[in-house]
């Protein structure tokens, strides 16, 4: 089937199976690795996107769920200048990452979560991470990193 | 992991969807949220020809209060559920346990009407629902029916939803007391699925996870209408009850737990203001 998607900020069309994945279709077809796959089963939370400004697993969306809707990935979160996305940034001073596999992931959950609650407690970033695993066990620079994104954005 | 192959069929209001759902006949399934379907699809335990998605029927996502109950459509998602001020105050209880569903990600995608008509015994939503004595409202060729939660939940993933039926609305009594609710479960990561489970609303107790749907402590609510205490009536939790063993927990195990979370439930239900 046809489906058009809005990829960070750009139109892309394309046939794919009706199948398809939207991670599949956002790696394969856009061509946009930062997005990961890591347990495949709704688990993990590595390949968290934003649909529609909201995050979600895209290895459980299909790409034909997300026809006509707006995508965001990691690599849509910079600036056009290359300037990073607070939350990319304190990730960076934090040390939010050790392996990285996962950051895609938690960068993208966290930057809904700021949408939805701009300036959570230790204890709601935790709970707002409930849906993604680093397998490093780095969380607790995870959640520093959300905190001062959180503080960086006021 | 990538699903067998299927049609994609899209739907944008109801009629159109019961109309799918009667031309491609008992090989369709209804695509909601796809939260528990699609990871089934991928592990091949699901494997629909077709698929009508319900994601664009936008007249089945709304929150309303009816006065006495509070109707919601099939198609509100957890997150919504979750945020409603009509729910937190009027039935908090289905609020908290729409948060206490998966995961930030999976509620944003997850519907409550996906949730009910999947019928996962390990499933949070069905309990509170059956203990809340809530109603579904069914459409289906022949029509409108209503199902109350009690004659709803028939087996694992089987329901009373007859082929081609939809679930189009959740209608919950509002309760007497709103505060004396509790919403327990036991799990070894936030994102799996309850080991057990236990929704309190007043003297109404449900039971996730205990059989092969969600089941009503009824050994429990009786105790409790005839003054039994609180601890009293916990130990009676895994009477009635058909618990499996698997990875996860002996039989034996989740009947203990059952008596514990009841007794957590209950005395946090009564102690709420």
């Amino acid at each position: 089937m046809k489906v058009e998607l809005t990829v960070n900020g750009k139109d892309m069309t394309a046939d794919v199976e009706d199948r398809t994945l939207l991670v599949h279709f956002l790696r394969d077809v856009a061509d946009l690795t930062a997005t990961n796959i890591g347990c495949d089963t709704t688990s993990c939370g590595a390949c968290t996107v934003l649909l529609d400004g909201e995050s979600v697993k895209s290895c459980t969306v299909l790409a034909a769920q997300a026809d006509g809707r707006t995508v965001t990935t990691l690599e849509g979160l910079a600036g056009d200048d290359g300037t990073m996305h607070p939350v990319q940034q304190a990730f960076h001073e934090e040390h939010g990452l050790q392996c990285g596999y996962c950051t895609p992931g938690m960068v993208m959950a966290i930057a809904s979560l700021l949408k939805e609650n701009p300036s959570p407690t230790e204890a709601q970033v935790r709970q707002g991470l409930e849906g993604n695993i680093c397998r490093c066990t780095g969380y607790h620079n995870i959640v520093k990193a959300a905190l001062a994104a959180a503080e960086a954005s006021k | 992991m990538i699903p067998p192959s299927f049609t994609y069929a899209r739907a944008t209001t109801v009629d159109e969807a019961l109309a799918l759902a009667a031309e491609h006949g008992e090989d369709a399934k209804y695509l909601a949220g796809g939260q528990s379907l699609l990871p089934l699809m991928k592990l091949r335990f699901a494997a629909p020809t077709v698929l009508i998605d319900l994601g664009r029927v936008t007249e089945l996502s709304y929150i309303r209060d009816e006065g006495t109950y509070v109707a919601i459509g099939g198609m509100t998602r957890h997150h919504e559920v979750a945020h409603s001020e009509l729910l937190a105050a009027d039935i908090p209880l289905l609020a908290a346990t729409a948060e206490a569903v998966g995961d930030p990600q999976i509620r944003h995608r997850g519907t409550i009407g996906g949730s009910v008509a999947h019928a996962d015994a390990a499933a949070d939503l069905p309990a509170t629902l059956l203990a809340l004595d809530a109603t579904f409202v069914v459409k289906g060729p022949d029509g409108t029916r209503s199902v109350p939660a009690a004659e709803f939940f028939k087996g694992i993933f089987e329901t009373a939803l007859e082929p081609g039926e939809l679930l189009t609305e959740i209608q919950v009594p509002k309760p007497a007391k709103p505060s004396a609710w509790s919403f327990q479960k036991f799990n070894k990561r936030a994102i799996d699925f309850a080991m057990v489970g236990v929704a309190v609303q007043g003297g109404s107790v449900a039971l996730i996870n205990m059989g092969s749907t969600p089941l009503r402590a009824s050994a429990v609510e009786s105790a409790l209408a005839s003054g039994a205490s609180i601890a009293d009536a916990a130990q009676l939790a895994a009477d009635g009850t058909n618990a499996g063993t698997d990875i996860h927990a002996s039989k034996a195990y989740r009947e203990h737990l059952a008596r514990v979370l009841t007794r957590r439930a209950l005395e946090e239900a009564a102690a709420r203001p």
